[in-house]
């Protein structure tokens, strides 16, 4: 085969729903295989943490029905990465029984389904940590059995080797709990013997569909094609154009490092890559090499609960309390403590967010405050609900019974919108952000088979 | 003086995984992604005291000659999402950037 065209309809399948004109232009162009990624860290820890939805079910159903009727009516291989936000066995087996009633829904005909878990066990992984160095990423130290303790749930990102194994095993369908998402596009090109390093470049630029394109628009489709020495890009919407400037500057995009990437069992290296513009809507690539690892190892993440969470809001006008922020803050602070003790980790925490001085950048802030009104969002985290609740109320109150030198206003310095607390889902904390090694990059990441769809002798009947 | 602002058409910041924030810096032409390199006025030390922490918390700084970009990391001071924590994308940690100054070479 000379060429393979990935076509990439969404950065996060069900986030919002897929634009359906810019995907029915590019299944014109007959791909050979349908990808999305339908999860990311970026949402915060919550979702795995409480192992819930980010997004509705019912915009992943409309995404997943998009591509699941396309695909089987192309006849080409779907390959969803990363399943419901956060790749847990709970979003894998969602997906799943999502497909099984769009197969329904639509008399597809019969089709295999492979269902790639990727949650990973507690005890498992204690287990493990004591044959192996779990490292941490971006600073953090080892992993160690307290902090595992204290998570909820973990994923590991699998690589492309069980998605080529689920390939192996004559899947036409893909569903994969936590995964790479360069990697749900590299497997197939790479089971069919394109060059590693351009199938894992063309995952990356296509993992978040049109953002690589401009100007900016989400949720449209791409192509990406792949040559023996070459990857192409090419956006469905007509408005858009892949340029030099715009593919070059997506390979940058959420990573750490300019010029490579490191992924499960190698390293993508972009140091050689030459953009040439093909024509006005397509951009080509060539010079991204894949180097080996010695060792293969996957990341971990994983999500532990911190307590429970109540905000309220305070606003203040007063030009004589904005200039005495630091002892309206402090007022409320020393309220707190006088009743609940010092704050800390087994106690009660309070973060005063001040917007219109540093709610957004905090101490990295370097503007000094020039406006005439600041809003103040208190948070406050209790081992209980009803403490959280206390203590927000309780914050709240004392931002409109602040003290403080030169203030004129005697019934309030303080506007309250609402006077009330709301309360917040359950805060948790990414606890684990590791590299973990393994002997087998299948040993994680377990592959049921469900064969879906109407047999045509049945359909008859 | 022109400003950052007015020679770079993409100035964004977004999560680099949970515990970096990763910034891009891109420039419509080659003479205005040199002119700002050649000035040598952005530096990890000049980010560094620009966002008032320690230079050991950006962890990467490059010119992308490729990409006519400018790309460094900066290490979050807690996990994203984590209570308290303030920019769960780490999609608006580029604003400082727009004011600094360039001078004509």
């Amino acid at each position: 085969m000379q060429r393979i065209t990935l076509l990439s309809p969404t950065g996060h399948l069900g986030f919002t729903p897929i634009e359906a004109e810019s995907f029915y232009r590019g299944v014109e162009r007959e791909p050979d295989v349908l990808v999305a990624d339908s999860g990311s860290c970026d949402i915060g820890p919550y979702p795995l943490g409480a192992d819930q939805q980010h997004s509705p079910v019912e915009w992943q159903r409309h995404d997943l029905e998009l591509m699941l009727v396309a695909s089987r009516h192309l006849g080409v291989p779907m390959i969803i990465g990363s399943a419901a936000d956060t790749g847990t066995n709970r979003g894998v087996d969602l997906y799943v029984s999502l497909i099984q009633e769009i197969a329904r829904k639509h008399a597809l005909p019969p089709f295999r389904l492979a269902a790639i878990y990727a949650q990973v066990d507690r005890e498992d992984l204690l287990f493990r940590m004591r044959r192996v160095r779990v490292r941490g990423l971006a600073g953090r130290p080892d992993l160690t059995p307290d902090v595992v303790e204290r998570t909820e749930h973990i994923v590991a990102m699998m690589g492309v080797e069980p998605i080529l194994k689920a390939l192996d095993m004559g899947a036409d369908v893909i569903v994969c709990g936590r995964s790479c998402d360069d990697a749900i596009f590299a497997a197939l090109p790479i089971r069919r013997g394109f060059p590693k390093g351009l199938a894992f470049y063309a995952g990356k630029i296509l993992e978040c569909a049109s953002l690589c394109a401009e100007p900016f628009m989400a949720k449209e489709t791409v192509l990406g094609t792949i040559t023996h020495d070459a990857v192409e890009f090419e956006p469905m919407h007509p408005a858009q154009r892949c340029t030099p400037s715009s593919v070059a500057s997506h390979s940058l995009y959420e990573r750490e490092d300019a010029f490579g990437h490191a992924l499960p069992g190698g390293y993508l290296d972009l140091r050689d890559c030459v953009y040439e513009q093909v024509d006005e809507r397509r951009t080509r690539v060539r010079g991204a090499r894949w180097i080996d690892s010695a060792e293969y190892t996957v990341k971990l993440e994983g999500a532990g609960r911190v307590g429970e969470r109540a905000v309220a809001f305070a606003a203040l006008r007063d030009p004589m309390a904005i200039a005495r922020l630091d002892d309206v803050v402090g007022w409320v602070r020393q309220k707190i403590e006088e009743r609940y003790g010092p704050s800390g980790e087994e106690t009660y925490e309070l973060f005063v967010h001040v917007y219109g001085r540093n709610g957004v950048l905090g101490e990295r802030e370097p503007t000094p405050i020039s406006c005439h009104e600041v809003g103040i969002v208190i948070e406050a985290v209790a081992p209980s609900r009803e403490q959280a609740i206390e203590i927000a109320a309780l914050a709240q109150r004392n931002v409109f019974f602040a003290r403080f030198p030169g203030a004129r206003g005697t019934a309030g310095v303080a506007a309250i919108p609402f006077d009330e607390v709301l309360p917040a889902r359950t805060g948790y904390i990414w606890t684990i952000n590791h590299l973990l090694p393994l002997e087998d990059p299948l040993e994680l990441f377990p592959i049921r088979v469900i064969e879906v769809g109407t047999p045509v002798g049945e359909r008859r009947r | 003086m022109p400003r950052l602002i007015d020679l770079a058409t993409t100035i964004r910041s977004k999560n680099a995984g949970v515990d970096q924030i990763t910034f891009d810096i891109l420039f419509p032409d080659e003479d205005s992604y040199q002119r700002v390199r050649d000035s040598g006025v952005i530096t990890a030390e000049v980010i560094a005291s620009l966002y008032r922490i320690p230079l050991d918390v950006v962890t990467h700084f490059s010119y992308v000659d490729s990409a006519r970009a400018i790309k460094f990391t900066l290490k979050r001071s807690r996990p994203s999402g984590s209570p308290g924590e303030r920019d769960v994308f780490g999609s608006q940690q580029y604003p400082p950037l727009f004011d600094i100054e360039i001078p004509f070479l």
